[in-house]
């Protein structure tokens, strides 16, 4: 049997209401969409999605990543090899990037169980992210959101396994982002719905009905992907899809993540998924493809996974429209930030150990923990007897704190801090946090994040994350947010 | 190795300092001219070419080395050292200057520290990127990670902060050579804008550009060049490690100054440092900054500072005045010239000629800096024969 062995999600925290995109004020309760900080992109969000599918398991029987999204922050380098340093795989690792179409993450998903049927690989990691723009105040800005998904591939503890696929090409310019543009692009919605999406979906849908001869009714679950809220119940409808059985598509919640939206729905349904239960997921763009999975006794089994209710429910509001422009930045700033001469690739390359995978060393002799790695140390002043020791998935507490006014930030201040981790101290961002809520001795967990854009190109390192909703002592004075 | 083998072997015979401020239409070499001119008239020193036998001069921003001086001060076929230590650059270039003349090599040497930070366009310091894993870089946001420990441990706030400052601004409109020369208030103080908690505008120094000098010379020489000759009683530099990766820091004080208090006082005799030192220019980048230093440099208790503070001990009034000349609140912080700066001070402080902030009698005085992050403290005793 081969399928889904483990699934994790991650949706940014912040939710910006839709109300303020057409400059009115936010409700509470109203339709909102989950939307990447400044310090966030596809790579940071498919770490956060990757390190919650393999929670519990053991990385080193990965073997394969494949990343798929159409928001790559890189034109020519390869993310799925930086994803796979910053979950600290291991090295024979094959990687591989799936991009261009929307519908590229249950692509990647039927190729890594393709190759896993074939015998070529093990246990491939398949991650969905994406992080795309509408050009500010558009009718697409108002239905994407940001968001990523994880699947692990494997055959051994399949919790889903894949029956059956079906996929349709098509060439048809109705949604598209052309070299060196920042926003996508949708011919007029009627056409892209009466002569793409709607018929697209149905034909992959029916075809892969026709295969297996049954119908939408011996599905307990079908994910449809859609552009927006009305083409959904549409493409439902003409599936005959009954209201119980179609997976909620989280309009007005997430908004449509891209490659990542058709997976995402598919985690969601796994959430809820009884043994026995048949799923189907369809996903569109230049053409359609669609999966079938048959749910196994052993998803009793797996763990609690952080998945797309639990990252629903941890959100915070953004204030502003501008403020989400600045963090996206849309807005004019005076800060450059990537003007400067860059960072030598050189250093980069020798610290990816240190920087991407959050590795410390532990001494043989004293046993003590120490943070990046170096060669005499710092509490026996042995040389070079370390075993390297993972910290990204180790807790944190905050050993001490300020809160920088000075640091660029489109909402200052940032919270910065000295954390202690299995003992090593780590100088470090905290992020997701109000500066009221940091005191001494919170415990905080690792997220991977844009640390700035020095070189003009985004660089990666790891910020803390207050870990579930503790709260600390506040700072006495009120003067920390003015 | 003796301690005391230093003392009163190395005399400061001149002292010079150039106008500290936002000297737009000076280059570093005209602030550097002044500096030193003025401390080669204080010496009595009428042909440099001839009596200046060795330079160490200290900067953080220079991009031109050991060039900058020599050229500013056409000073060739003698030995021109450039030291760069953090914010401890002036006192470690007067340390090496030092123990140049106490090794036998050199009679007469001058120390240069200088810096020109208002040419880079920039009001405050830098945000500092020179590493993926460093961020976010600002003096402030690490100076300032010893607030939230010694707060709670010791029940200090802004207000004891905001104090300093104070002191600070008033003794700064009494130094000719200040930049800021404005009285303020604990009330204006705290409301100052936020920089980095619990540092608000007025917890940091000023952002200046400056040049200081000072002329030693062996001490049995001393009496020739000037009729009150300063005498060195200690100086020394300690390295300290990373305080951000430390893991046995407990961010309630800055190691270093700890430990070259230690090695200090041991040079100098001193075994009751607030009693036995009269005067002191101590490293104030940030108000936090002096507050701890008034601690390990033995001034007063681990956790007691607030209380001294409170009772006025190092206002000018006090019996152990700190920044006399407003400090680096008030001259601002051009790196390599900071150390430089408060040997001057402390040198018109012995000699009597600090005007209306003179302290009466004073005959013992520390200078201290600490520099990186912090990483390392240069303390240096000079004091009357």
């Amino acid at each position: 049997m081969i399928g889904i062995t483990s699934y994790g999600a991650y949706i940014p925290p912040t939710r910006l209401a839709l109300a303020t995109i057409g400059g009115r004020p936010a409700r509470e309760g109203g339709p909102e969409k989950a939307v990447a900080w400044n310090d966030e992109d596809a790579i940071t969000m498919a770490v956060s999605a990757g390190l919650a599918c393999l929670q519990g398991l053991d990385r080193a029987e990965v073997d394969g990543l494949l990343f798929a999204s159409t928001t790559h922050p890189f034109r020519e380098k390869q993310a799925a090899a930086l994803i796979g340093r910053a979950l600290d795989l291991r090295r024979d690792l094959r990687t591989a990037d799936y991009g261009g179409s929307l519908r590229a993450g249950l692509s990647a998903l039927r190729a890594a169980g393709d190759a896993v049927k074939a015998g070529s690989s093990r246990n491939v990691l398949v991650i969905a992210s994406d992080c795309r723009m509408g050009a500010p105040g558009s009718a697409l800005e108002l239905n994407f959101g940001d968001g990523a998904v994880a699947f692990l591939v494997g055959e051994s503890d399949v919790i889903a396994s894949l029956e059956e696929a079906h996929a349709v090409s098509d060439e048809i310019l109705d949604v598209w982002r052309s070299d060196g543009e920042d926003f996508s692009h949708s011919w007029e919605d009627r056409f892209v719905v009466q002569e793409g999406y709607t018929p697209r979906m149905v034909e992959a849908v029916e075809g892969l009905l026709q295969k297996t001869g049954e119908g939408v009714d011996d599905f307990a679950r079908i994910a449809l992907y859609a552009p927006d809220k009305r083409s959904h119940a549409g493409a439902a409808r003409a599936l005959r899809i009954a209201d119980e059985r179609l997976q909620e598509p989280f309009f007005g919640r997430l908004g449509n993540t891209g490659v990542a939206f058709a997976p995402m729905q598919l985690a969601a349904a796994l959430e809820s998924a009884r043994p026995g239960d048949r799923l189907l997921v369809a996903g569109y763009g230049d053409g359609a493809e669609a999966l079938s999975f048959a749910v196994s006794d052993a998803i009793e089994k797996l763990g609690e996974r952080d998945g797309v209710d639990a990252q629903l429910a941890r959100r915070r509001s953004v204030g502003s429209y501008d403020s989400y422009l600045k963090a996206r930045g849309l807005g004019t700033t005076e800060w450059q930030g990537g003007t400067d001469p860059g960072l030598s690739a050189t250093i980069h390359f020798r610290e990816r150990d240190d920087d991407l995978s959050l590795r410390g060393q532990k001494c043989r002799k004293c046993s003590a923990v120490q943070f990046p790695a170096q060669r005499v140390c710092e509490t026996c002043f042995a040389r070079d007897e370390f075993d390297a020791i993972r910290l990204s998935d180790k807790r944190a507490n905050v050993v001490t704190y300020t809160l920088d006014f000075f640091f660029p930030n489109p909402n200052p201040p940032t919270v910065v801090s000295i954390v202690e981790v299995e003992g090593a101290r780590i100088h470090l961002q905290i992020v997701d946090c109000e500066p009221e809520q940091v005191a001494l001795g919170m415990p905080v967990e690792f997220v991977f994040r844009r640390i700035h854009q020095v070189g003009g190109r985004p660089n990666y390192y790891w910020k803390g994350r207050p870990i579930g909703s503790w709260k600390g002592r506040p700072i006495a004075e009120k003067e920390a947010t003015q | 190795m003796s301690r005391e083998g230093i003392r009163d072997k190395v005399a400061i015979v001149g002292a010079g300092c150039c106008k500290f401020g936002e000297n737009w239409d000076q280059s570093p070499s005209d602030m550097i001219v002044d500096a030193a001119y003025e401390a080669y008239a204080d010496a009595g020193i009428d042909e440099p070419q001839r009596q200046i036998e060795a330079v160490f001069t200290g900067s953080l921003y220079t991009t031109k080395g050991p060039l900058e001086c020599s050229d500013a001060l056409k000073l060739f076929n003698i030995p021109v050292t450039m030291v760069s230590n953090y914010c401890a650059t002036g006192t470690d270039a007067f340390r090496c200057a030092v123990m140049a003349i106490a090794s036998g090599m050199h009679d007469t040497v001058l120390v240069v520290g200088y810096d020109k930070p208002k040419d880079r366009g920039v009001s405050g310091p830098s945000v500092m990127m020179d590493g993926v894993r460093d961020l976010p870089k600002t003096p402030a946001g690490w100076f300032s990670l010893c607030a939230a420990t010694y707060f709670e441990k010791y029940g200090a706030g802004r207000e004891d902060l905001a104090r300093i400052a104070v002191k600070n601004h008033h003794n700064g409109t009494l130094a000719p050579k200040s930049f800021l020369k404005r009285e303020i208030t604990v009330e204006e103080a705290l409301k100052g804008r936020m920089i980095s908690w619990p540092f608000g505008l007025y917890d940091c120094a000023a952002q200046t550009d400056g040049a200081a000098a000072v002329v030693l010379t062996r001490a049995d020489l001393a009496k020739s060049f000037s009729d009150a000759p300063v005498m060195v009683k200690g100086v020394t530099l300690r390295s300290g490690p990373n305080p951000q990766k430390d893991p046995t820091n407990d961010f309630l004080s800055w190691k270093p100054t700890g430990w070259a208090a230690k090695d200090v006082y041991a040079q100098a005799g001193i075994s009751n440092p607030g009693k036995e030192i009269d005067i002191a220019q101590v490293h104030d980048c940030f108000t936090l900054t002096e507050l701890l230093s008034y601690e390990d440099l033995g001034f007063c208790e681990k956790g007691s500072a607030k209380e001294h503070i409170a009772d006025g001990r190092f206002e000018l009034t006090g019996d152990l005045p700190v920044n006399t000349d407003g400090g680096l609140k008030t001259f601002g912080h051009p790196t390599g010239a900071t150390g430089v700066r408060m040997l001057y001070e402390n040198v018109m402080q012995l000699r009597g000629l600090a005007g209306e902030r003179q302290i009466e009698g004073a005959s013992m005085a520390l200078s201290h800096n600490i520099g990186g992050h912090p990483t390392a403290c240069a303390i240096a005793i000079v004091g009357l024969p």
